[in-house]
C-alpha cells in the first residue's frame, strides 16, 4: 500500500505538440496521494491538454506518465484499464450522455465495470447522486433539463461512481455563480476528505485555489513553472505568476494582501 | 460450528480478496482457529475463522466481515451475507481492510434489512475512518421514494394516447403558424425586394437542385426501366406491347417522377435544413440573430423554401425526362419498341396534361418539405439528442405529408377531370 504523501501520478519530460505548435516541452509534475492539486495557467498553456495526456485521451509525443506505479504509455491494455478504473474524470460541462437520465448516467460505469445486480446499481447510483448534493427528483431528469451547476454535480457523481482513488476535474467551477462555485468547492473538499480522494483540478478560479487546493502547479513556458502552496506562489517573481496571484482578482479573493 | 469463506475474485480492480464473512451462529459455543486453502482458485490464502464466542445473549449472532469491502467485490459479499433470520445480529467490521462508499452502503443496507424484520443489527469494530464514511453514506441514502406509486396500466396507456393526440394537434397548429409566418415574411420581402438574400438563395438552389441532379436522374431512369420491364411482362400476354408507352408515360409524368423526386429531396435537403438550422439553434446563433435585428425566418427559412420552390419543378422535369429515357430503352431492348415508335406513340396518346399535373404538384411539395424541415430545425432544444430525433422526424413527416398531399391532388384532379 502506498504511503500518504507519495507521488500517485508522476509525469516526466512530457512533450505535446500539435503540428509545429509545441504545447508542453519537458514538463514534470508529481501529484501526491490525498492532496488537492490545482493546475493553473494562462489560456492556451495546455492545462486541459495536460489533463487529457494523463488520462490517456491524448498520446503525448514524448515523455512518461506513471499513475499508481504503472507506466500508462507502455502498459498492456488490460493493465491500463485496471488503472483507469481507479480514477474518475469530470469534464467541464459534465459531459453527461444526453440520451440517458442522470441516474442512468451514473449507472454507466457501474454497469460496464462491475457485475452488480440492477437493484444494487440503482441504489449506489442514487447514493452518489445524493452525495453530490442533487435532490432525489433529479435522478430521472435528462441532462438538458438541468442547470449548468446541476450538470456539473451529476458529472461528478458519475466520476465518483466506482469510488475512484483519483479524481480529475476540468474547470469544476467555471460558469457557476459565486455562491454555486463555493458550494461546489465545499462539496469537492468534503468528498475528498471523507473518501480520501486525490484530486487533480484544472481551474482558473482563484477562490477555489485558495479554498481547497493543498498545492498549486503553474503551467507556463511549456512546462510546470512552479509548484507549491499558495504562500509559495506569492513569493514567485515570474511576471505571469506575480500578476496572477497579485492582480485585482487575487486581491478580491483575499489572497494577496498588498 | 463456525465457518468462514474467502476467495479470490478477478473482477474490477484486479485480483483482490473479497470481503470474507465469518458467521458465528448462536449455537456455536466453542471457538476454533485454523487455516485453509482456497480451493477454487488454487491460490494459497489464509482464511480466518472466527475465534470468538458470540458476545451477545442466545438468539444473536455475529457476522464478522474481513478483507476488502469495495465495489469490485460487492456482489460477492452481498451474496454471502445471510438473509435476516430470527436472530438479532451484530456486524463486526474490525477486520475490514478497506471500505468504499459501496461497501458502506452494503453494511447499512444489511442493517436496514435486519431492522425491517424487527431485529437489531449493531455495527461494531469499525475504525474511525470507516465510521465517518458510514455516517456520510447513511446521511445520503435517499429515503424510499414515494413518487413512483403503482399505476393502472390501462389508464396509463389512455393518458399516453391522449397526450400524444394533444401534442400532435398542437404541433399541427404550430406548424400552420410557422407556415403563416413564412408566408407573411415572403409578402414583406416581395414588397421590399432588396431584403431578399440573393446569394443565399442561389447557394441553396445549387445545393438542393444542381447537386441533386445525378441522384434524381439515376433514380428516375431506373424507375422507367422497372416500369417498362414489369409492364412488358404483363402486356405481352395480351399482345398489347405498345401500350407500355402509355403505362410509362402516364405513371412517370403524372405520379412517380415528381413524387419520388420529392421524397429524395425530403431525405436529402429537408434533413439538411433541420440539421443546419437545428445546430444553429443549439449554439444560440438564432437567438444572437434576433438580438442583432435579423429575422431568422427571413435569413434562414425563406431562401431555403424559395430555392426549393424554384428547383423542385426543375428536378421534376429532369426526373420525367430520365424516366421516359429509361422506359424507352427498356422497351426497345425487351419489346422491340424502337425509340421512333416510342416517340410517335408518346405524341399521339399521352395528353400534355399528364405532364402538367405532375409539375403543378411540385411547388406544393416544395413548400411542405421546406416548411417542415425548417420548423423541425427551429424546435431543436439544447441537447444533441433532440437534433438527431428531430432530423429523423423531419424526414418522416415531410415524406408523409408529401404523400398525403399527393393523394389529395389525385382526388382534386379526378374531380376537375384532368
Amino acid at each position: 500500500m502506498a504511503q500518504p504523501g507519495d507521488a500517485i501520478i508522476q509525469v516526466r519530460d512530457l512533450r505535446n505538440q500539435f503540428g509545429s505548435h509545441v504545447v508542453h516541452d519537458g514538463l514534470d509534475l508529481d501529484v501526491r496521494r490525498g492532496e488537492v492539486l490545482g493546475v493553473v495557467g494562462g489560456s492556451g498553456t495546455g492545462k486541459s491538454v495536460l489533463l487529457r495526456s494523463i488520462v490517456g485521451l491524448l498520446r503525448p509525443r514524448a515523455g512518461s506518465v506513471t499513475v499508481l506505479g504503472t507506466d500508462m504509455l507502455h502498459a498492456p491494455d488490460d493493465r491500463r484499464q485496471k488503472i483507469e478504473q481507479r480514477w474518475g474524470v469530470m469534464f467541464q460541462d459534465g459531459a453527461l450522455f444526453s440520451s440517458l437520465t442522470v441516474r442512468e448516467n451514473v449507472e454507466v460505469p457501474l454497469r460496464e465495470q462491475t457485475t452488480l445486480s440492477a437493484r444494487t446499481r440503482v441504489a449506489l447510483a442514487e447514493l452518489k447522486i445524493s452525495m453530490v448534493g442533487l435532490p432525489p427528483n433529479a435522478c430521472d431528469k435528462y441532462p438538458s433539463e438541468l442547470s449548468g451547476g446541476m450538470r456539473k454535480r451529476a458529472g461528478l457523481a458519475r466520476a465518483l461512481a466506482l469510488d475512484p482513488e483519483i479524481v480529475f476535474l476540468d474547470e469544476p467551477t467555471a460558469g457557476l455563480d459565486p455562491i454555486g462555485a463555493s458550494a461546489f468547492d465545499a462539496l469537492i473538499k468534503k468528498l475528498q476528505m471523507t473518501l480520501g480522494l486525490t484530486v487533480f483540478m484544472v481551474t482558473h478560479d482563484l477562490d477555489s485555489l485558495h479554498a481547497i487546493c493543498d498545492r498549486i502547479a503553474v503551467l507556463a513556458e511549456q512546462r510546470v513553472l512552479v509548484t507549491g502552496t499558495m504562500k509559495d506562489m506569492l513569493k514567485v517573481d515570474q511576471p505571469w505568476v506575480h500578476e496572477y496571484f497579485h492582480g485585482p482578482r487575487a486581491r478580491a479573493a483575499g489572497i494577496a494582501e498588498d | 460450528m463456525a465457518c468462514a469463506l474467502a476467495q479470490h475474485v478477478n473482477t474490477g480492480r484486479g485480483r483482490r480478496k473479497a470481503a470474507a464473512i465469518a458467521r458465528t451462529p448462536p449455537t456455536a459455543a466453542g471457538a476454533k482457529a485454523g487455516h485453509a486453502r482456497s480451493a477454487r482458485t488454487g491460490v494459497r490464502q489464509d482464511v480466518r475463522f472466527s475465534t470468538r464466542a458470540p458476545p451477545g445473549p442466545p438468539g444473536a449472532m455475529t457476522l464478522r466481515l474481513s478483507g476488502r469491502l469495495v465495489v469490485a467485490c460487492l456482489e460477492e459479499a452481498r451474496a454471502r451475507l445471510p438473509e435476516p433470520g430470527a436472530e438479532d445480529a451484530t456486524l463486526d467490521l474490525s477486520d475490514v481492510e478497506a471500505m468504499d462508499t459501496a461497501g458502506a452502503w452494503l453494511v447499512i443496507d444489511t442493517q436496514t434489512r435486519w431492522r425491517a424484520r424487527g431485529k437489531t443489527c449493531d455495527i461494531t469494530g469499525a475504525s474511525p475512518q470507516h465510521t465517518e464514511l458510514l455516517e456520510v453514506v447513511r446521511r445520503n441514502i435517499p429515503a424510499k421514494d414515494v413518487s413512483t406509486k403503482p399505476r393502472n396500466d390501462f389508464f396509463d396507456w389512455l393518458e399516453t394516447v391522449g397526450r400524444t393526440a394533444c401534442s400532435g394537434g398542437r404541433k399541427l397548429i404550430e406548424m400552420l403558424g410557422f407556415l403563416g409566418a413564412v408566408v407573411a415574411r415572403f409578402g414583406y420581402v416581395t414588397a421590399h425586394p432588396g431584403r431578399l438574400r440573393l446569394t443565399s438563395l442561389v447557394h441553396h438552389m445549387q445545393e438542393i437542385g444542381l447537386n441533386a441532379v445525378p441522384i434524381v436522374s439515376l433514380m428516375a431512369f431506373l424507375i422507367g426501366v422497372v416500369m417498362a420491364f414489369q409492364g412488358a411482362v404483363q402486356l405481352r400476354q395480351f399482345g398489347a406491347e405498345v401500350f407500355v408507352v402509355d403505362l410509362i408515360a402516364i405513371s412517370v409524368l403524372r405520379e412517380l417522377g415528381i413524387l419520388l423526386t420529392a421524397i429524395i429531396v425530403a431525405g436529402r435537403s429537408g434533413a439538411a435544413f433541420t440539421a443546419a438550422i437545428g445546430s444553429m439553434k443549439m449554439r444560440e446563433e438564432i437567438d444572437a440573430m434576433q438580438t442583432l435585428g435579423l429575422d431568422p425566418i427571413e435569413v434562414l427559412v425563406l431562401p431555403r423554401v424559395l430555392a426549393l420552390i424554384l428547383v423542385l419543378p426543375l428536378l421534376g422535369v429532369v426526373a420525367d425526362v430520365m424516366g421516359l429515357l429509361g422506359g424507352a430503352m427498356m422497351s426497345w431492348i425487351e419489346l422491340g419498341v424502337s425509340p421512333g415508335m416510342f416517340q410517335t406513340r408518346l405524341h399521339e396518346s399521352v395528353d400534355v396534361w399528364h405532364y402538367a399535373v405532375g409539375l403543378i404538384k411540385a411547388p406544393f411539395f416544395a413548400v411542405i418539405i421546406g416548411v417542415v424541415g425548417s420548423y423541425e430545425g427551429m424546435k431543436v432544444g439544447g441537447d444533441a439528442a433532440s437534433l438527431g430525433r428531430l432530423t429523423s422526424t423531419s424526414v418522416v413527416l415531410s415524406i408523409f405529408l408529401v404523400i398525403v398531399a399527393d393523394a389529395l391532388f389525385s382526388v382534386f384532379f379526378a374531380i376537375v377531370g384532368v
